[in-house]
């Protein structure tokens, strides 16, 4: 019953796709009169009772204005100094408004005249200001809004332009605070309002400089160093490597329009923002006022925004990256939109597996075995069965997008670890190519291999432990364990490939 | 009857006063020259610093305790609210007792430029000047200026990575510098007698405009040594200040005979 129902509705689609449009009234690109900018912000003096905004943390948006009329709004926001986790197992002392990385969404309506507080927490070590690019004005509010720790600054500002604005903290070191993760997002909503859509979220990428690589255990300091070589550590939607996927995903249902709010807090990177599986049917440039249509990637300028609307159509995971893609898949820029609902078959007919997409991220709830495991193996008491199982985690996070989910990689291209000899043959020799790499033909099970194999250095001595002796006792391998000295020792004996972390 | 508890604490305070009696020594600094993250004059960053004397630690809870007891006008409720915000001493139980979060070896915080002042002139001394503080705070514990070494500016920038609720430490809990200082950095901010008279904006990315000294953040964009960049933070938040504002993780200590030459 399903089907010719899906059939007839995607004829009637593809039909109406069909009709000739009318040139230049569609999109916004043609004869359209301007907004006016900010003359024509000026929508006189705020009217009724001052209204308290709501502001929501990321991914979350507050709702629409609906309000036909300037207003005056209060912002209350308080500046907090908070450790908080990163990515598994490392923490890091972000600067924040509003205690969340990005700061909290505002959402105000053009004309309004906004009263801006800024509390800076007593626990506060550090002066913290704020400059709003929706601000007209000099220093954009920073210089009226400097506080001290334990004090807090009041100043107001008109919302003159439209559009979808970065807000930051601009106190010296102005780079420092920023890449601390002092910024946000401000929508300044045109007087009609945005069209409605199904879902909106808020989605913002900053970027991290930790004295420690990448994934290092522990509390990680700020690096000045690297932050001035503009070499991230982390490259993050929404403040840290969990914040979007697995539990944490966004989530929508097929046939919901959605909107996204992104943002770009830098401090140095500018972001190629791609939603993988997916095309954006509009894409506001920039935050700006008009919309470019039917886009696969946009870019998204360190202090500066984009509003992408897309319709979505089939059930899946979409993977949102920027696609400066080392930067999804090495350094954390990953985030997931999950849309649920019936498959249309029409439109993608493909089976879809996560893992291949997730890179060497796993879902946030698995991590919990890694997380318990590693506790273990520091006292020693982690069984075989344990790290076996931790070990499954991270290959599927790491590994199977070559080698397969079921080890038995792809034919001619990635060897099999499945009834592997030369896996079995040699187990050292597994540690020093999971360390270092393997370049160079091979034999494995008497078919020859000619690839590449990137060192995994990155990872530490007991992910690897875990990760080798998972394969070597699974898809009928049996083997010893590994344990994370048999690591340690060859990672002392052998010298990584240049470039490859420690 | 206030004078009456006044005199239980100073007796109670003598009594175990003796456990600390490290006395808060006056340190004498030879003069020198040096080159300041604040150009004095345009362009020219050499500063001349004369002889002085600078306490070889932050004024401590137990110190400062017993200039409130001398001087009531200071405690805690008393004090002029010209002269102080309503944070004024709040971490201690009472206006005048300490209590379980104010360690009498701890330094005292929430205190404003004007109880500091205050604090020193009652000492014969006043507030070491930012050029003074800045000299002795260029030492590490071998060298009179270590500013070029990474290690002393990572070593300060970690102290940033912190957060300001953590637990306060005693002072002299560090080594001291070259100059037999302790605790210039990783422990509190201090006050200086010109905290204010750095003109800095609080946009810090404003410059070339009419007053260049307006711009200490901008010499973070434009000045040459990275290693600046640690103390201009330290100038950011005195400018953050008003004389009157007390923070949790601000302090002082005390200087004599100041003359800063051209």
């Amino acid at each position: 019953m399903r089907w010719p129902t899906t059939i007839i509705l995607a004829l009637a689609m593809m039909l109406a796709a069909c009709q000739p449009q009318p040139v230049g009234t569609a999109s916004g690109n043609t004869h359209q009169a301007d907004t006016g900018g900010s003359a024509a912000g000026d929508l006189g003096p705020p009217q009724g009772d001052p209204i308290l905004a709501v502001l929501t943390s990321a991914p979350n948006v507050p709702p629409p204005v609906d309000r036909d009329y300037p207003a005056k709004v209060i912002v209350d926001m308080e500046v907090r100094e908070l450790d908080m986790e990163i990515s598994e197992g490392v923490t890091y002392t972000f600067w924040t408004f509003g205690g969340t990385v990005p700061g909290s969404f505002i959402r105000i309506r053009q004309g309004d005249t906004v009263e801006f507080h800024l509390k800076n927490h007593p626990d506060s070590k550090m002066p913290h200001n704020i400059d709003l690019h929706a601000v007209t004005g000099p220093g954009g509010g920073a210089a009226s809004s400097f506080t001290a720790p334990g004090h807090e600054a009041v100043f107001s500002f008109k919302a003159l332009n439209q559009g979808l604005f970065v807000y930051h903290c601009a106190t010296a070191p102005v780079g420092m605070h920023v890449a601390n993760g002092m910024y946000g997002l401000i929508l300044v909503e045109p007087p009609g309002g945005l069209p409605p859509v199904n879902k909106e979220f808020y989605v913002m990428q900053g970027e991290f400089y930790t004295v420690g690589k990448y994934r290092e255990k522990g509390h990680q300091p700020f690096d000045m160093q690297k932050a001035i070589e503009e070499n991230a550590t982390y490259v993050l939607f929404n403040g840290s490597e969990g914040a979007m996927v697995g539990e944490n995903a966004i989530k929508a249902s097929v046939g919901d329009t959605v909107r996204l709010f992104v943002g770009n807090g830098g401090p140095n990177l500018v972001s190629s923002f791609h939603v993988i599986g997916e095309i954006f049917d509009k894409v506001f440039q920039e935050g700006g006022t008009r919309y470019q249509e039917n886009v696969q990637t946009t870019l998204v300028p360190a202090g500066g925004s984009a509003m992408t609307e897309f319709r979505v159509d089939v059930p899946g995971t979409f993977i949102i990256v920027d696609h400066s893609i080392f930067r999804a898949f090495n350094k954390g820029a990953l985030g997931m939109l999950k849309v649920d609902g019936d498959d249309n078959l029409l439109v993608y007919s493909g089976k879809e597996v996560d893992n291949v997409y997730l890179g060497d991220k796993v879902a946030a709830d698995e991590l919990s075995i890694v997380r318990d495991v590693t506790q273990a193996a520091l006292t020693g008491s982690a069984t075989k069965e344990q790290k076996i199982d931790a070990g499954r985690v991270l290959y599927n996070g790491t590994c199977s997008v070559c080698h397969q989910q079921d080890g038995e990689g792809l034919a001619g291209v990635f060897p099999p670890l499945a009834n592997s000899d030369y896996l079995m043959a040699d187990t050292r020799r597994a540690v020093e190519i999971v360390l270092n790499g393997l370049v160079g033909p091979v034999t494995v099970n008497g078919s020859p291999f000619n690839s590449v194999m990137p060192p995994m250095s990155q990872l530490n001595d007991d992910e690897i432990a875990n990760i080798l002796t998972f394969a070597l006792n699974s898809w009928g391998n049996q083997g010893d364990a590994i344990s994370s000295d048999d690591v340690a020792q060859v990672r002392a004996a052998t010298e990584r490939p240049k470039g490859a972390a420690d | 009857m206030r004078i009456f508890i006044g005199l239980i604490a100073v007796v109670s305070l003598s009594g175990g006063f003796s456990k600390y009696s490290i006395a808060n020594e006056y340190v004498k600094i030879p003069a020198g020259e040096f080159r300041s993250v604040i150009p004095e004059v345009d362009g020219d960053n050499l500063v001349a610093v004369a002889e002085f004397l600078v306490q070889e630690a932050p004024v401590t809870n137990a110190e400062f305790l017993r200039f409130v007891l001398h001087h009531p006008e200071w405690q805690r409720g008393r004090a002029v609210s010209l002269f102080v915000d309503d944070q004024y001493l709040s971490t201690w139980a009472s206006p005048i007792s300490l209590g379980p979060h104010s360690g009498p070896q701890q330094p005292v915080m929430q205190v404003s430029w004007f109880a500091a002042n205050a604090y020193c002139e009652w000492q014969d001394a006043r507030l070491p000047s930012w050029y003074e503080w800045e000299y002795i705070a260029a030492a590490n514990d071998s060298m009179a200026d270590a500013r070029a070494l990474p290690e002393w500016r990572q070593e300060i920038l970690s102290w940033y990575s912190q957060l300001g609720g953590d637990q306060i430490v005693d002072v002299r809990s560090s080594p001291a510098n070259y100059y037999r200082i302790f605790d210039t950095h990783g422990l509190i901010w201090e006050w200086v007698d010109d905290f204010n008279a750095f003109l800095v904006t609080g946009d810090n990315r404003e410059q070339g405009g009419a007053d260049q000294l307006q711009f200490c953040g901008a010499g973070a964009i434009t000045m040459q040594e990275k290693e600046n960049y640690a103390v201009l933070m330290r100038v950011a938040m005195l400018s953050a200040l008003e004389a009157r504002y007390t923070t949790r993780n601000l302090g002082f200590r005390c200087a004599r005979q100041n003359e800063i030459k051209q």
